[in-house]
């Protein structure tokens, strides 16, 4: 089983459709294969806004990049800000600290980060490695919620989540790592040795919904990334039911050369354009 | 954290500032090593390569083969280094997703790191992620680093406020791997580990610090094994 906080199940929004095409072609004594994408579906949302208009509140959200500007989703996640519902869970990874440390921002702008679903309340939890900065003045926005039990935090070493993350894209439910032996990360977890090295039993993590950035998409959802802005958005595309993506240009197929595709268009559900200009990184 | 230096005296002579420190750990990197640095002292070591190394840099959000930052108010942030720090592109250089950069560090291929600590045990143990009183803490890619890069030098500074030891018998911060630590620079002493054997080696001391000036503010047991020379 994928561990999941999930309100909807992995694969909701597929398993919808997977019945509608069951039904459509029930009477043509198809029974044990399952057809996929047999219609075409447009991907393209109009707005931020509409992209994530379904996300209830109690969902679980991976937010794709790294941590700083590069790779984040900003504008679904203020989108997301907007939309106001809350009881979320945030799956990220350096979270919450460009807001008081500018880390990954240019110095010209007000960085935006993870911490914003903290401050507006919407958020009571969150997974990922690196939550709080090196100074505590000012508070940074995660820790200020968790030292007044509006949210918990869930620290998990780097390489162990981003794998938890491709594991569950994968199809694999737990793997042995020996990152985090001996260390309070490793409390309650099953051991074992391989070639007389101790490892640790991590399970796969999935969520509801990955929001993620890339530079540019076809109109099929194949993405291409650029520099170091990959990170977390690929991983996190395969591993959540609902990957929604923002990027800077939309393309026909053809657009971007097959050896470029970083993310598979299988992985993505919707894709939202940028403005042109966007003054935000 | 043991309390017995904070009867010492002044210093017997000026302890080395971060950049010596950082300098005092470069002179161990090998040309040609992947490499990663952590934040703080660690990452002012690329400042003071000794001359004809160079070295292949990893940062944890998938970029290899970095060299000097852009300049300010230069930096592009789709090219940004694990410190949140903006390089420049250089021929060479490959970016690559968190999946791959974390199998580059948990298979084995990273030559060296040097990370921060807030203590080292005796056995190399190492806590950097969290001080206890704050309750919470940023791992990272500390654990990932320590516990499966080949070579893992510590940089930081000796003691804390009060003379407070930070090599240590035992760790009493939460741990980030343990016996990974092979050797420590600090602003007093040059100390390597030696697992096998279950002891700490004082290999260099900065001008002016003897080995029982090194060892009034080390908990843990120092030993010497030849010759203890001077931090340059």
């Amino acid at each position: 089983m994928l561990k999941s906080d999930s309100v909807l199940g992995p694969g909701a929004e597929k398993s919808l459709l997977r019945t509608k095409i069951q039904q459509s072609v029930s009477d043509t004594n198809v029974k044990d294969r399952t057809i996929w994408l047999a219609v075409p579906i447009n991907k393209i949302s109009n707005s931020f806004a509409q992209a994530v208009a379904d996300i209830p509140s109690g969902a679980s959200i991976m937010i794709g990049g790294f941590g700083g500007a590069g790779g984040q989703p900003t504008r679904l996640m203020l989108a997301l800000r907007d939309l106001g519902v809350g009881d979320l869970t945030i799956i990220g990874n350096v979270a919450g600290i460009s807001k008081t440390t500018g880390y990954g921002w240019p110095d010209h702008l007000d960085p935006i980060d993870q911490g914003m679903f903290f401050e507006s309340g919407q958020a009571t939890k969150i997974t990922c490695s690196f939550p709080v900065p090196g100074t505590t003045n000012p508070l940074s926005d995660i820790e200020k919620a968790w030292r007044e039990g509006k949210a918990e935090v869930d620290i998990v070493p780097q390489g162990t989540l981003i794998e938890r993350i491709r594991a569950a894209g994968a199809g694999i439910p737990a793997f042995y790592t020996p990152t985090g032996v001996g260390t309070p990360v490793a409390e309650g977890k099953e051991h074992r040795d391989f070639d007389g090295r101790t490892f640790l039993l991590e399970e796969a993590l999935t969520a509801d919904f990955a929001l993620i950035r890339a530079q540019k998409a076809d109109t099929r959802g194949n993405l291409q990334y650029i520099g170091t802005s990959r990170a977390f958005n690929p991983a996190m595309a395969t591993a959540a039911a609902i990957t929604i993506v923002e990027v800077d240009e939309i393309v026909e197929p053809g657009g971007i050369d097959p050896e470029r595709i970083g993310t598979l268009s299988t992985y993505v559900d919707r894709i939202v354009l940028r403005e042109t200009g966007d003054p935000l990184p | 954290m043991s309390n017995s230096a904070n009867s010492l005296g002044n210093d017997p002579a000026p302890r080395l500032d971060r950049a010596a420190i950082a300098k005092r750990a470069a002179r161990d990197l090998i040309d040609g090593s992947t490499v990663n640095l952590g934040i703080g002292i660690p990452a002012l070591c690329a400042d003071f390569l000794p001359d004809g190394v160079e070295l292949l840099y990893h940062a944890e959000n998938g970029i290899l083969g970095f060299k000097e930052l852009s300049a300010p108010g230069e930096g592009d942030p789709n090219l940004m280094d694990a410190g949140g720090k903006f390089p420049k592109l250089v021929p060479g250089m490959a970016f690559f997703d968190s999946v791959e950069s974390f199998a580059l560090i948990r298979g084995g291929h990273i030559d060296v790191t040097v990370l921060g600590a807030l203590q080292v045990s005796r056995n190399g143990d190492l806590s950097n992620w969290m001080i206890p009183k704050r309750g919470i803490g940023s791992i990272g890619g500390a654990m990932d680093l320590a516990a499966n890069a080949k070579k893992v030098i510590i940089a930081m500074e000796h003691n804390v406020k009060g003379n407070l030891a930070k090599i240590v018998n035992e760790c009493t911060f939460p741990l980030t791997a343990r016996t990974c630590v092979n050797e420590i620079i600090t602003d007093i002493a040059a100390i390597e580990i030696d697992q096998e054997n279950d002891r700490m080696i004082l290999r260099e001391t900065a001008p002016g610090w003897s080995f029982d000036d090194v060892q009034a503010r080390t908990e843990a047991r120092l030993t010497i094994d030849g010759d203890v020379g001077q931090m340059a």
